[in-house]
């Protein structure tokens, strides 16, 4: 029964994966990844990680996936100023994705294959012992873990802020005075990557 | 086994529909109320007292002429309000909504899944939520919905924070993340099994979650995605038809679903204090249970009623410092003084 | 079937199967009874009346964008939280201050967001 479950899931999670890749709409894409995601967290369900599960779907596909689709709503999506690249672009893009394929394969290969066993008498993933192991026998990398987040909180802050001060002296530029509109950061991207 | 399934079965089709009935219902609630704040009858037509209406605006939903825009993503246009439908639904699954049931001998619990991340389950329910509104407001390519759209997003994640840091101080209190267990942790009679509701212990919790439960629904102070003045409908300006019904039923089941959560977690739930002293039947005590967690549930949608017509909307500034420079330190300042008052009083 | 946890989300699967049939009938049964009188000036986007200009695929303020940044990154912290909690009762007061640490981290990035002014809607 978990076994065909399993099968059925992982049927779903590679064909959207797949779908990721091949739909021409960003906003498709994104779509297809949340529904990846889901067949991931549905994955740890099946090893009884319901923690994990859980955390997987608030982060990757409640939080993640709302960062990809404002980013992909940011830019401009009309078809006229859609930019083509030219090919020795998709050439590096095909040799750079075809190195970590190679990687990845490399590292599966020299792996074990481990019989992972479905049953409930793995407890692992429930969120008291899984508390209980983050907080005494990782708690180093626990600790770290917010060092990483704070480095990424100042990292955006620096970053967005920069983008505003330009966007709004662009504005500057173009209008004389500065637009209302145009100096509250709105920040269009072509421009600010000249 | 078979029994159990069926039952579940039995119970699954039942919330269902008594799901979609309250959130038929608060729409007539909502103008009832609305017209008795203002002085008025309301609605008074259909049926005696009105009480018809719900069926008539459904059925007017179902016979309008849909309208896709010839601008608008047409496959997104029509998945938009059919996420929004599909999670507003599969947010109440972990509710428990009454005690155990015995029926021949066999313990039913009035719950349909009891997962031991049963909190946790409905913030990610939650959180797909916001992907209705924001694609729906996007396929449009209408420049108010995207506007309302992208509102809503950030509104919705803003408060998603101080929302998920109000529970964890009740968490620290009551040990679990199942809902069935926190509402049994509740009950009780007279003597030394007397326990108190957790809105004694977590009166500021309470309120930040209160208050994010207000914006995560975009009921009234926070209603900017779709404010009438300024942005015609907000992100369901080009919907019509039961596209548009999907949109405003998706948020009286919201607002339905919040209700339970709040009063399963700070309200006792099911629980009746000193039920069980009273010596009733088992079954019966269930029932009458089942019964005063739905008057809770009525009493909250009222009050979601009664804030609508007493509050005047917030500006956007205001609604973005309220959630980031005040609501999420006061929730981390509620965890450490709960950890704190905890450790003392061991 | 052993597995306990599983059978707990059999009766989600049903409520999914069961609120998706009934979005998906619903949609098709109102597509297929309402009227359809579409004209030119129905379909265009609505605009309160004028004729509308451009379409709405255009740039956002990247205020919007830094929020759901930071909302991500708060958002792993508040999900670190919820192992400790569950667990605060056993792990006691030495929990508590390894919680203080990694909170009080994160508290230093919030007032360095409140000071850079990086969530001031009004500039």
């Amino acid at each position: 029964m978990t076994l065909y479950a399993f099968y059925f899931i992982s049927f779903l999670a590679v064909l959207s994966a797949l779908m990721v890749v091949f739909s021409r709409n960003p906003i498709h894409s994104v779509l297809y990844l949340v529904i990846t995601f889901f067949c991931v967290a549905c994955h740890y369900l099946l090893l009884n990680a319901q923690f994990l599960a859980a955390v997987h779907v608030i982060v990757y596909a409640g939080a993640i996936m709302v960062l990809f689709l404002y980013v992909i709503m940011l830019l401009n999506l009309n078809k006229d100023d859609e930019s083509q690249k030219s090919n020795l672009w998709k050439a590096g893009a095909v040799i750079t994705s075809g190195l970590l394929l190679v990687v990845f394969v490399g590292a599966l290969r020299g792996a074990e294959a481990e019989s992972v066993s479905f049953a409930s008498s793995n407890n692992t993933g429930l969120v008291k012992n899984l508390g209980r192991l983050l907080f005494n026998e990782f708690l180093l990398p626990f600790e770290i873990v917010s060092i990483l987040l704070l480095a990424a909180m100042v990292g955006a802050v620096m970053l967005g802020k920069t983008h505003m001060k330009r966007a709004k002296e662009i504005a500057h530029e173009k209008n004389g005075r500065g637009s209302v509109a145009s100096a509250r950061g709105i920040g269009n991207i072509k421009e600010l990557t000249k | 086994m078979s029994e159990v399934l069926t039952f579940k079965l039995i119970l699954v089709f039942s919330i269902f529909g008594v799901t979609l009935l309250i959130a038929m219902y608060s729409t007539y609630l909502e103008r009832k109320v609305a017209a008795f704040i203002q002085d008025r009858v309301g609605p008074d037509r259909a049926g005696p007292f009105g009480l018809l209406q719900p069926l008539a605006d459904g059925v007017k939903m179902f016979m309008k002429e849909e309208i896709i825009p010839n601008v608008s993503n047409k496959f997104l246009f029509i998945v938009g309000p059919c996420v929004a439908m599909l999670t507003a639904i599969m947010a109440g699954v972990v509710i428990p909504w009454g005690g155990t049931l015995t029926i021949n001998g066999t313990q039913y619990n009035l719950q349909i899944a009891d997962l031991n991340i049963g909190i946790l389950y409905i913030f990610g329910v939650v959180s797909i939520g916001v992907y209705g509104i924001m694609i729906g407001g996007w396929a449009s390519n209408n420049k108010f919905s995207l506007l309302g759209a992208i509102r809503a997003s950030a509104q919705m994640i803003s408060y998603e924070l101080a929302m998920g840091l109000s529970i964890i101080a009740l968490i620290m209190i009551t040990g679990t993340l199942s809902l069935q267990e926190i509402a049994a942790q509740q009950g009780g009679g007279v003597g030394s099994d007397w326990n108190m509701w957790n809105i004694v212990y977590q009166p500021i919790g309470f309120m930040i979650f209160i208050i994010c439960a207000f914006a995560e629904c975009n009921r009234m102070p926070f209603d900017l995605p779709e404010t009438e003045t300024e942005l015609v409908g907000g992100y369901h300006t080009e919907y019509s038809s039961m596209k548009l019904g999907f949109y405003l039923f998706a948020e009286y089941i919201n607002m339905f679903t919040s209700s339970a959560v709040m009063a399963t977690l700070y309200f006792g739930g099911y629980n009746i204090p000193f039920i069980n002293d009273l010596g009733l039947d088992p079954n019966v005590a269930t029932i009458l249970g089942t019964v005063f967690f739905f008057m809770k549930i009525g009493f909250f949608i009222f009050f979601f009623m009664w804030i609508r017509w007493t509050l005047p909307r917030f500006r956007y500034d205001q609604l973005m410092n309220l959630g980031w420079k005040i609501l999420i330190p006061l929730a981390i300042a509620n965890v450490a003084v709960t950890g704190l008052v905890m450790i003392l009083m061991d | 079937m052993t597995n306990t946890g599983l059978v707990d989300y059999l009766p989600i699967l049903l409520m999914f199967l069961l609120a998706a049939g009934f979005v998906g009938v619903t949609m098709v049964v109102t597509h297929w009874l309402g009227p359809k009188r579409k004209t030119k000036v129905k379909l265009q986007s609505f605009e309160c009346g004028i004729e509308s200009k451009g379409n709405a695929r255009q740039a956002f303020p990247i205020k919007y964008f830094l929020v759901a940044i930071l909302f991500v990154l708060f958002d792993v912290e508040v999900i670190f939280m919820y192992p400790w909690a569950v667990n605060f009762k056993e792990f006691g007061i030495p929990g508590f201050i390894e919680m203080i640490v990694f909170i009080g981290l994160l508290l230093v990035g919030f007032f360095y967001i409140i000071k850079k002014k990086a969530l001031e809607w009004e500039d």
